[in-house]
This record gives C-alpha cells, sequence and structure tokens, in this order.
C-alpha cells in the first residue's frame, strides 16, 4: 500500500477543490472588493483569498500560517465577488470552508476561547440571555459607559465602547405569535425570529408579521426555534452552526407553511445554504435542503407574491442600500426595490453604491475595527451624498452599523428596516 | 528587502512568503514567484525604486490589476513586482480639450464612468475594463470591441510621464498631439514595461456616440457567421464592432450572464452600429438583410439599453467565464486576414482535436483578431498545459503563414517570446533590441518578455535563428 500524503487541511470543512477550480484568475472581482478597495493588496481580494486557500492544497503554505488566517480574517464575507464573477465561484463557501479550519489549526489564545464561548455558545443560541444582555448594555450605553470606556484609553475597553455605539437606544423582543391574515388567505407561513432581531428588533419582527397579515399571509408560530447559525459560520464554527440548523431544522418541520420568512438577511442566506452545511450528515443533509428550499426572505415572498393592499402616504426623501446577503448572498435585487416604490408619497433616490457592504458582516466591526471603519466611511459620504432622510434596509448587522456611522459623524439621517417602512405606511392609510 | 523597506516605508513594501505567493501569476497561465512587492504611491516612490534597483541590479516588473493575458506582470527572472494599485487617481479632466490625466493603476471603466457626466467616454474597451488599468493598457496597447472603428490604446493616449531604469523621470508628448521628432509615445504604448514604467497618462476623451443599434444573430455554423462578416464590410458597412462567438463559449456564457444568446447556434456575431442617429437604422436594415441572406436562424436588435449591456456582458464576461468548462484555459490572440476565417476556425477545431483538448471561441471578428480559448485541467498532470501550448503554436503559425500576427491585443509577454522569430526577421528583431537597449541598457526593466530567451527558447528550432 502506498502512502498517501497527509491532507493539508485538518477536516473536511476544508474550501473545495472543485469550487476553487471554477476561478480562471481573471481578476474581475477585485474592483469589487471592499478590501482590497482600501488596502490595495492581492492578499485581501477574493482571487487572491482563494489562491491563497489553493496554496495551502498545494503544500506550499501551512493551513496554520499567520498570513493565511490574517488575509481570511480580513475578508468581510460580503461575497460582492459572486455576483462580479463570470465562471460563477461560490465564493461565501470557501471562504467559511477556509475559516473553520483556521480555527481548528492553530490554537486560540484563552482569552479569545472564551470570548468565542461567551458569544457562539452562551449568548447567541440562547434568547433570554441574549436579551438580558442586550438590555443591560443599552442601559450601559444610555448611563455614558461609552465615554467612560474611552477615557480608559485601553484598546480593549475602545473596543467595547465601540461595540455600545453601535446598539440602539432602546430594544424590544417578542416571541412568535400566529396571526391570521386578513381578507382572503393567500398563503401561510412560519417566520424566523432570530437572535438578535428578537431580542433587539423585536418591534420589527411584529411589523413583518403585521405586514404579511395585511397582504393576506397568516403567520404561525413556531417553538423551539433558535439562531440560524449564520455568524458561527462565518466565524469557522461550523459544528455549532451545524447544531443550530438541525434544531431549527426540527423545529419547523412541526409547522406546516408555504414558506419560513427571514426579515434579517444574513440569516436568510445562511439558512437557504442549510443543505451545504449538512451535506456531509446523510440523516440531515435531505432534510436540509427541502428546508433551505422554503426559506425566503420577507421582501422576496412579499415581493414575488404582490401586494394585495396598497399602503399608505408616507413623506420622506429615502434611499435603499443593499444588504450584502440579500443582494450578493441571495441574488434579491428588486424586489425590495419594487416594494420600497409602492408606498405613495416617497421620494426615492438611488444611492451611489449600494451594493457595497456598509462593514458591519457579523461581527467583522468587532474583530477587524479599522478596516470596518474605512468601509463605513464610504457608505456614510455616499448616503449623505444623496440628500435621503431615511435609509431603508432589511438587515439588523447594517441597522446598527449605519446608524451608528451616521449618528458618529454628526448626521440626523433616519435609518430603518424596510419591514418597518412598510408598516409605518399601512399604518397611515 | 530591508533596503527597500528603509527606502519606501514598511506600508509600501511587501516580503512575506504568503504575500509573494499572491504576486506570482495574472489572467493567464505561466506564474513566478517575485523576490518582493512595492506598492508606490507617487512618482517620486517610483523613481526611488528605480534608482535603488538600478544600483542593486534587481530586475523591475509593473504590474496593474493582474488580468493580463500574457504573462506580462510576472517577474519570469525574479526581482521587485511593482504594483500600481495605489496610484489610480485620476488627476485632471479636462472636458474643453477632449483630455484626461490619470495615474497607471485607474481602472479603465472608472475613467469613462468619472467622464460620462460630460458626456464623454474613453474609447478602448477591452474586455476586462471592469477591472484592468491604464497602466496596463498602455503597456500592452490594448483593444476591445470596438478597435475597429476606433482603433487601439496608441490612438488614445497623447502624453506619459516615465520613469526609466535609472530613475530618471521623462514626460513626453502632453495634451496636444505632436508631430516633430520621434513618436516616443507611440513607442511606449505597447513596450509591455520593458522600456521603462509609465506614471501618468494623458488620454483622450471622446463623446459619446449620440445612439447606438446592437444586433445579435445566430448561425447553423461559424462558416456562415465569419462569410457575413466579409459580406457586411464589403457592402460599405463600418460597424464599431463585429464580435464572434462558437457554441462552447455561448454556453458558458449564457450559464453567466442569461443574456439570451441562442444554445442551439453554431456560431454567433454580436455587431453594433453608433454614431449621429440618423442612418443608423438603414445601417441596421442592411445588416440584417446581410445576416438572413447569410441563413441566419435568428436576428435580434437590442431593444434598449439594458438589453444591449446584457448581450455586452456575456461577450465580455466570457473569457472570465471560462471557469464553468473547465478550471484553466490558454487563449491565443493571433491576427489574419478576415477573408481566412473560415479556414483557420477550421484549422483551430483540427489543433484542438489533434491535442484532444476542447476550444472555444470568442474573438473580435471585425479586426480578423482571434481568440481561441484552449480548455486544459492542470490538475490532471503538467502534459496538460504542454498539449495546450503545442495546439496554441499550431495556430499562431497558421496566423502568420496566413499574412497575420501571433497578437492582435494581449501583448508577447513571456507567453509569445519564443514565438517572435515566426514573425520578425532577426534583423527586425535587432532592431527592436537597439530600441530597448536605447531606454534600458542594462536589460532591466521586465527581462525575459517580447524578445526570445536562450533559456526558455532554446526548443522552438526557429527561435534560435533570431540569435
Amino acid at each position: 500500500m502506498t502512502a498517501t500524503p497527509p491532507l493539508p487541511y485538518p477536516n473536511a470543512d476544508a474550501p473545495s477543490q472543485d469550487l476553487i477550480a471554477a476561478c480562471v484568475h481573471c481578476g474581475f472581482c477585485l474592483p469589487t472588493c471592499p478590501t482590497y478597495a482600501v488596502l490595495g493588496v492581492e492578499m485581501d481580494s477574493p482571487r487572491g483569498r482563494i489562491r491563497l486557500m489553493k496554496t495551502v492544497w498545494e503544500h506550499r503554505l501551512g493551513a496554520d500560517a499567520p498570513g493565511l488566517e490574517d488575509h481570511i480574517s480580513k475578508c468581510l464575507d460580503c461575497r460582492a465577488c459572486e455576483t462580479a464573477c463570470p465562471s460563477g465561484v461560490e465564493y461565501g463557501k470557501l471562504v467559511e470552508g477556509a475559516r473553520s479550519q483556521i480555527v481548528v489549526a492553530r490554537p486560540r489564545s484563552p482569552i479569545e476561547r472564551l470570548i468565542r464561548a461567551a458569544a457562539f455558545e452562551w449568548l447567541l443560541p440562547h434568547r433570554r440571555a441574549l436579551g438580558t444582555f442586550a438590555t443591560l448594555s443599552i442601559a450601559a450605553k444610555r448611563l455614558g459607559m461609552g465615554s467612560l470606556l474611552r477615557a480608559t484609553r485601553l484598546g480593549v475597553a475602545r473596543r467595547m465602547a465601540d461595540l455600545l455605539d453601535l446598539l440602539p437606544a432602546h430594544s424590544t423582543a417578542t416571541r412568535s405569535a400566529t396571526i391570521s391574515a386578513r381578507g382572503t388567505r393567500r398563503a401561510r407561513v412560519a417566520m424566523l425570529e432570530g437572535c438578535v432581531m428578537g431580542s433587539v428588533f423585536g418591534e420589527t419582527n411584529a411589523a413583518t408579521a403585521r405586514v404579511l397579515a395585511r397582504n393576506g399571509v397568516e403567520v404561525i408560530a413556531t417553538v423551539d426555534q433558535t439562531c440560524c447559525g449564520a455568524l458561527h459560520a462565518h466565524a469557522g464554527e461550523r459544528e455549532l452552526a451545524r447544531d443550530l440548523a438541525r434544531r431549527n431544522i426540527a423545529a419547523f418541520e412541526q409547522v406546516t407553511a408555504d414558506a419560513v420568512i427571514v426579515n434579517a438577511a444574513g440569516c436568510g442566506a445562511a439558512m437557504k445554504e442549510y443543505g451545504w452545511l449538512l451535506k456531509d450528515d446523510p440523516a440531515w443533509s435531505a432534510r436540509a435542503s427541502a428546508f433551505a428550499a422554503k426559506v425566503k426572505d420577507a421582501t422576496e415572498f412579499l415581493g414575488d407574491l404582490g401586494m394585495s393592499e396598497r399602503p399608505g402616504t408616507l413623506h420622506a426623501r429615502v434611499t435603499w442600500d443593499d444588504p450584502c446577503h440579500l443582494l450578493h448572498g441571495q441574488k434579491i435585487r428588486d424586489q425590495p426595490r419594487a416594494l420600497l416604490s409602492a408606498i405613495p408619497g416617497l421620494e426615492v433616490v438611488p444611492l451611489a453604491e449600494a451594493d457595497w457592504c456598509c462593514g458591519s458582516a457579523g461581527t467583522y466591526n468587532v474583530t477587524q475595527p479599522d478596516l470596518a471603519r474605512s468601509i463605513l466611511e464610504r457608505k456614510v459620504a455616499n448616503i449623505v451624498r444623496t440628500g435621503a432622510d431615511t435609509v431603508v434596509t432589511a438587515n439588523p448587522g447594517c441597522l446598527m452599523q449605519i446608524q451608528s456611522g451616521l449618528r458618529q459623524a454628526g448626521h440626523k439621517v433616519r435609518v430603518v428596516h424596510l419591514m418597518d417602512l412598510l408598516d409605518e405606511a399601512y399604518r397611515t392609510g | 528587502m530591508r533596503g527597500l523597506v528603509a527606502l519606501l516605508g514598511r506600508e509600501k513594501v511587501l516580503g512575506a512568503r504568503e504575500d509573494l505567493l499572491l504576486y506570482e501569476y495574472d489572467g493567464a497561465v505561466d506564474t513566478a514567484t517575485p523576490d518582493a512587492v512595492v506598492l508606490p504611491e507617487s512618482t517620486a516612490d517610483v523613481a526611488a525604486l528605480a534608482r535603488f534597483c538600478h544600483e542593486h541590479r534587481v530586475p523591475i516588473v509593473p504590474r496593474g490589476a493582474g488580468t493580463g493575458l500574457s504573462g506580462g506582470a510576472i517577474p519570469v527572472e525574479g526581482g521587485v513586482v511593482v504594483s500600481f494599485a495605489r496610484m489610480a487617481r485620476i488627476l485632471e479632466i479636462d472636458v474643453p480639450n477632449l483630455r484626461a490625466v490619470v495615474q497607471p493603476g485607474l481602472i479603465n471603466l472608472h475613467l469613462s464612468t468619472a467622464v460620462a457626466p460630460h458626456g464623454l467616454y474613453f474609447v478602448p474597451d477591452p474586455s476586462s475594463q471592469k477591472a484592468c488599468t491604464l497602466g496596463g493598457n498602455v503597456a500592452e496597447n490594448s483593444g476591445g470591441p470596438h478597435t475597429l472603428a476606433y482603433g487601439v490604446t496608441t490612438n488614445h493616449v497623447t502624453g506619459i510621464e516615465i520613469v526609466l531604469s535609472d530613475g530618471t523621470v521623462l514626460r513626453l508628448g502632453g495634451k496636444a498631439v505632436e508631430d516633430e521628432g520621434y513618436d516616443l509615445v507611440g513607442a511606449f504604448v505597447g513596450s509591455e514595461g520593458t522600456l521603462g514604467l509609465v506614471t501618468e497618462i494623458t488620454v483622450k476623451l471622446t463623446p459619446l456616440p449620440e445612439d447606438k443599434r446592437t444586433v445579435m444573430a445566430a448561425f447553423p455554423t461559424m462558416d456562415e457567421a465569419s462569410e457575413t462578416v466579409s459580406a457586411i464590410i464589403a457592402a460599405g458597412i463600418v460597424p464599431s464592432a463585429i464580435e464572434m462567438m462558437d457554441q462552447l463559449a455561448t454556453q458558458a456564457v449564457e450559464a453567466s450572464v442569461h443574456a439570451g444568446y441562442p444554445l442551439d447556434a453554431g456560431g454567433i456575431l454580436l455587431l453594433e452600429v453608433d454614431g449621429p442617429r440618423d442612418g443608423l437604422d438603414d445601417a441596421r436594415a442592411r445588416i440584417e438583410k446581410i445576416c438572413r441572406d447569410h441563413l441566419a436562424s435568428e436576428v435580434r436588435v437590442a431593444s434598449g439599453a439594458l438589453e444591449r449591456e446584457r448581450l455586452w456582458a456575456g461577450r465580455k464576461g466570457a473569457f472570465a467565464a471560462m471557469g464553468r468548462l473547465s478550471p484553466d484555459y490558454y487563449v491565443q490572440d493571433g491576427v489574419i486576414p478576415r477573408t481566412r476565417l473560415p479556414d483557420i476556425l477550421r484549422l483551430v477545431k483540427d489543433a484542438g482535436v489533434r491535442h484532444r483538448l476542447r476550444v472555444a471561441n470568442v474573438f473580435h471578428a471585425g479586426d480578423g483578431n482571434l481568440h481561441p480559448l484552449i480548455l486544459f485541467d492542470s490538475r490532471l498532470g503538467p502534459d496538460e498545459l504542454e498539449r495546450a501550448k503545442a495546439a496554441g503554436l499550431e495556430i499562431l503559425t497558421a496566423c502568420v503563414e496566413a499574412g497575420g500576427s501571433i497578437t492582435g491585443e494581449h501583448g508577447v509577454g513571456m507567453e509569445k517570446n519564443c514565438y517572435m522569430p515566426l514573425q520578425f526577421q532577426p534583423s527586425d528583431l535587432a532592431a527592436m533590441r537597439r530600441l530597448k537597449d536605447a531606454f534600458d541598457p542594462d536589460g532591466l526593466m521586465n527581462p525575459g518578455k517580447i524578445f526570445p530567451t536562450p533559456s526558455r527558447c532554446r526548443e522552438f528550432a526557429f527561435a534560435s535563428t533570431a540569435r
């Protein structure tokens, strides 16, 4: 028996060689990559990162190389490169694969292990813990903890202050409840509550359900659902992501629904990829694919279904900012724009680089604060240039990031989820 | 390495192994790892770097976006790769004089986007224009679909600032079109970084055409499509672009952009006429009739800007979509007299069959500028690339024998330098060499490009006669 060389990556979640082979290194992705725009080096471009993954397969670089971790970590995972790629390279799957290997290949420091455990195992999957944490954090923020932390001039404290900045001034938590359709029932859906959406933006969940109900959609309660696991997958914690995926699949299998509605673009993109996440688990892969096929973003579902009731008039100059995981992750572009245009009275102005990331990108503004700030400043400048008084988007990370960026730059521009704006329009109408 | 950091600062120099590994490729098939990468931010940085390299006898290889298709940015003899990614600003837009002054790292399309509000654009539109840089366009004298009517990069550059290998900064030409003396700007455009480093470019801007008509025509085979091209030119119509695509290429393109190219057609033409609105519909109708006379199964006129953009996105993304068909491709760039299209295309097909490789064709038919994309899979072993190169050489030999050339717009680079003697006499190459020596006597500027090198070209019998 001939000895086969050891695999260069630690396990089967490694970035797939077949997916890598689709890249013909043409460079079309470079001008769409926000980190390449800031740093201007090949290592921080999608093509370069794919090449790094390939050099590991070729045994030219170790999976534990510090440079590999550095450049793969700097990726926003915004997937703008996927939209730009004529060869259809599935970059999101590659970068998440690479991260899962880096986490295993290079031992984490005790502090990082603690922070990861706190975030990924204790907080995100547990609604009550996350809700309490959010309430306490917001209270701390209102008490001026931010300036206090900054005054210490410690790096860690400054980062915590930046985090507090992101939080909205108040949070609402709601649990899913059944809401019957108004008029003739056109569809019956279940809804993901989400971890952050459920504990900080609960009001948006309620608004989403009301808007759907207005349009003849019955929203049914689903118990036992949990965090979607998107942040875990982005951070390379694939086992934890798989656990959460299995719990969600089982939970939503309990109800009969035409679709599973998600109003957080990041969650929707991740849930549509449950089939890929569980592809190597024979007991779950078919169930995962079947579940994934039912997942719809709220804007996608309502846009495709068509509005049956005309919303009321709102007066504002608004602009739409594409959440990356809606546009690039789920290829949803037209439906949210159509929904926004359906609100009478709004002046909708185009946003330059609406398809660019705002720098939120899951936990990016925590892990790469400097890059996140540069990318956010670019977004804020584009928003200010539109003269809009309201920015509309559809993802909690983007909402918090853009709001914080505008506030820090001293601009009084409202940032609102499309479902909240639609709900508002229906209430006035 | 340490000297470079001391000279330019840590932020502008890369030297880690994982960094250098990522500057060993471009859009083509050849690779070589640099000893260092420098990211200058000004002409002064570039001049300082050139002086340093001159003093230490280190080769310098310029790089734009790394989209090139002849290995131009590959440091085949080692040395320093100079990435112009951080010199990407528009320095001036002079609307009344129809000029712009830009840095070499500026992306081609970004210039046209920036001047569009003034009703202007930069004409040369390589298919990679969303990503490629103007410095790279100048180096390779790049073309694009619309060169048929409007010329290539050299026809749209009036001035350059260059840094020579000893660090001397020269300004050649300017905003005015100069006639006196030698055309040194012309010598630099297309010199592939072998004469010096371009640090600033003055380009012509052109008023956007009043209107356009874009026609897609599908034919049973490439023969009818080829004959249609000649018939259109013979009829005295001068389209701004005539592009051709075969069935295999169409498959990749359709999977990528869903432009509506028919998948069952043997050959497809994409034609465009532009200019004053009067007369466009007449030209379009005549083109449509010629297509139908040549058995076109479908002739579609783009109904508006959106459909036109989709049709062009398909064509321009064609090379980049090859990943849907094959992990690797080797593209040739030979030029032939237009009338020889049918028989040379058959020869291309035969070369693929002989070497057991699929070949897709997407090219500038109006110019007779072929782009056979020879598909291979490097994972199956080095033999794959060797067979692809053998097929490529057969195709280029046929192009030269047909009265054409080995490259239309991609440049010679390190990919075709051994093939130069196919086209040029030893005395021709010696004359070119003297021009090179006048600017770069020590041979430090992008060595191993354009001219055949003894070490890499030994196996080509015809190459040895060149020296």
